[in-house]
């Protein structure tokens, strides 16, 4: 096929996958503007499938079929709770695929063909030629290198992030010296791709550009865990497309590098309003450790004789006569599977009366907009999910809050203790509202390992136990007052 | 040497279009926006089939493009269908 019609029609995928992203911006038309982005995907590989048409296609059709499989069952059998672990994932493969295409590349273009093990590592005499002539070529070898720098980071970066999320690793450790190890990684890494665009040929510099960058991701995120999650992802979300963009630029490929500057560009944008949630630099989420400068707060001393508790069928009570209620989730919900039970509860408040809306921070969860995926799933309507700068004022019009799962995000101490480690971090001001019910298994701290004084204020009361049965037994008790 | 010119040129318009678009996106959508982004950047596909289809080329470039190619589907397949799934959920009343 003539070269001009190609790029023009990558060209057309492109647009859709403008088109695609735009319709994001408003629920009503995100589906639409999901299927027109998948339009231009199959328009982008139909067409490459056309110009590859001389070549054997065993590998193309498993891979495609392979790949196709298990993203289909990874899609339809993935439960709403664990968005954050498949999008762990999908950064990840994003990532391996950007790798292995960039080492596909470099040994087609140095003719590589090992015929041992030991001989794999032999430096290869390159052709001037192999990577184009003067400045191209060396940009051709720096993208390759880059593009497997980063891709490599983000694979072991998002297993790990999946193993963690999946509970399946536990340990918070990172590299003796922390950052300083990590940065020696960074910069052994850096080095080596200058030794590799300096002499193409030396395929033990690719073998240790890809080791060491196996192991900076491993051990970048290995350190942070838990409500930091969020961050991690939505940078890795970045790196994938940064790595996709960086291959484009060695296959002079269009599509490659407007979709992956736009995937770039949306993970970093993520991340930052994820930082500005925390009030925290990325470096401070990366390398630091959260509590680390805050003076000790004797959590006893706070909580000491202050806590009221209350059974699941008094808060019914309260709930009755309540005008308006403002319900704030957190990763909690999701731990106990009570998306469910909270809307149904909901329902039962409406049905008597009462405004009910939900309180959503944008770090409450695993990843960005985690609380509102689960409440959709649930049926909530997306309007009445408010995010926290328009719900902050209404809560001293509110009668009564529910807390369920939710903690750090709430407390007080992040607005009025400027010695606090958490000073500084929006925070929705439940604390304002008439009453507030917090739904809790006890008055273990959050993730910020700090008391949180809501818990003992006069108009808070502590419904412990499993956040789903107090929500079923609040509802029951409500249905039948 | 133009055409890297060309290429960056597109690289740099890309990114500030990326900004104007996704700070338009909702907090409510911001799932949603990371699963369709991890489907989009499948567009490495393409580059995959091309290193894939690459012919007679050794063996090791044969797997790597295999490689490539499932990693590449799945993010397009499995990021665009959860994506749907997780759209089809956001309801008005």
């Amino acid at each position: 096929m003539n070269p001009d019609l190609i790029n023009f029609i990558y060209l057309l995928s492109a647009i859709l996958f403008i088109l695609g992203i735009k319709g994001l911006t408003k629920p009503k038309t995100a589906v639409r503007g999901n299927m027109l982005s998948a339009l231009g995907m199959l328009v982008a590989v139909v067409v490459t499938l056309i110009t590859i048409n001389d070549v054997d296609f065993t590998y193309v059709i498993a891979g495609m079929i392979v790949g196709g499989v298990i993203g289909g069952v990874m899609a339809l059998k993935v439960q709403m709770t664990s968005m954050p672990q498949m999008v762990a994932l999908l950064n990840g493969f994003g990532g391996g695929a950007s790798l292995t295409i960039a080492l596909a590349e470099y040994a087609t273009r140095v003719g590589m063909a090992p015929s041992s093990l030991a001989g794999f590592l032999e430096p290869v005499a390159v052709s001037s030629g192999a990577f184009g002539d003067g400045l191209v070529g060396t940009i051709a070898i720096l993208s390759i290198g880059l593009t497997v720098l980063i891709g490599a980071v983000t694979l072991t970066g998002s297993l790990v992030a999946f193993g963690k999320l999946q509970e399946l690793i536990k340990k918070s450790r990172g590299l003796p010296g922390g950052p300083v190890g990590n940065g020696l990684l960074l910069a052994g890494a850096l080095v080596s791709v200058y030794l590799l665009v300096n002499n193409p040929g030396d395929v033990a510099v690719m073998v240790a550009i890809l080791a060491i960058a196996l192991l900076l991701g491993l051990f970048l995120v290995m350190p942070i865990g838990g409500a930091d999650m969020p961050v991690v992802i939505a940078l890795l979300n970045s790196y994938s497309g940064i790595a996709a963009a960086l291959a484009g630029f060695i296959l002079g490929n269009t599509v490659l590098i407007v979709a992956g500057s736009l995937v770039g560009t949306s993970g970093l944008i993520l991340t930052k309003i994820m930082c500005v949630a925390m009030n925290r630099s990325l470096a401070n989420v990366l390398f630091g450790k959260m509590a680390a400068g805050g003076e000790e707060i004797d959590a006893d001393e706070i909580y000491a004789g202050k806590v009221t508790s209350a059974q699941p069928d008094e808060v019914a009570m309260m709930l009755e006569t309540a005008q308006r209620v403002v319900i704030v989730p957190g990763f909690g919900m999701a731990m106990a599977q009570a998306q469910h039970a909270v809307r149904e509860l909901a329902d039962a408040m409406e049905k008597n009366g009462t405004e009910v809306e939900y309180g959503i921070h944008p770090v409450a969860g695993r990843m960005p907009g985690h609380m509102n995926v689960l409440l959709a799933e649930a049926e909530v309507p997306y309007d009445k999910l408010v995010e926290m700068d328009r719900i902050n004022p209404t809560f001293e019009d509110t009668d009564v809050v529910i807390v369920i799962g939710a903690n750090d995000v709430t407390n007080p101490m992040a607005r009025d203790s400027e010695g606090s480690p958490i000073y500084g971090m929006p925070i929705l001001n439940v604390d304002k509202a008439k009453n507030v019910v917090v739904i809790k298994r006890s008055l273990s701290p959050g993730f910020a390992g700090l008391p949180n004084p809501l818990f003992a204020m006069d108009h808070t009361i502590m419904v412990y136990g499993d956040g789903k049965k107090a929500v079923v037994e609040m509802t029951t008790a409500l249905n039948q007052a | 040497m133009e055409i890297l010119i060309l290429l960056l040129a597109l690289f740099v318009l890309a990114l500030f279009l990326g900004v104007e678009l996704i700070t338009k996106v909702p907090p409510t959508l911001h799932t949603p926006l990371m699963s369709g982004t991890n489907a989009v950047s499948g567009i490495t596909l393409v580059g995959a089939l091309l290193a894939a289809g690459t012919d007679s080329s050794p063996a090791l470039v044969n797997w790597l493009g295999f490689t490539a190619v499932t990693l590449a589907t799945i993010n397009v397949v499995g990021g665009y269908l959860v994506t749907n799934r997780m759209l089809a959920m956001f309801k008005r009343k």
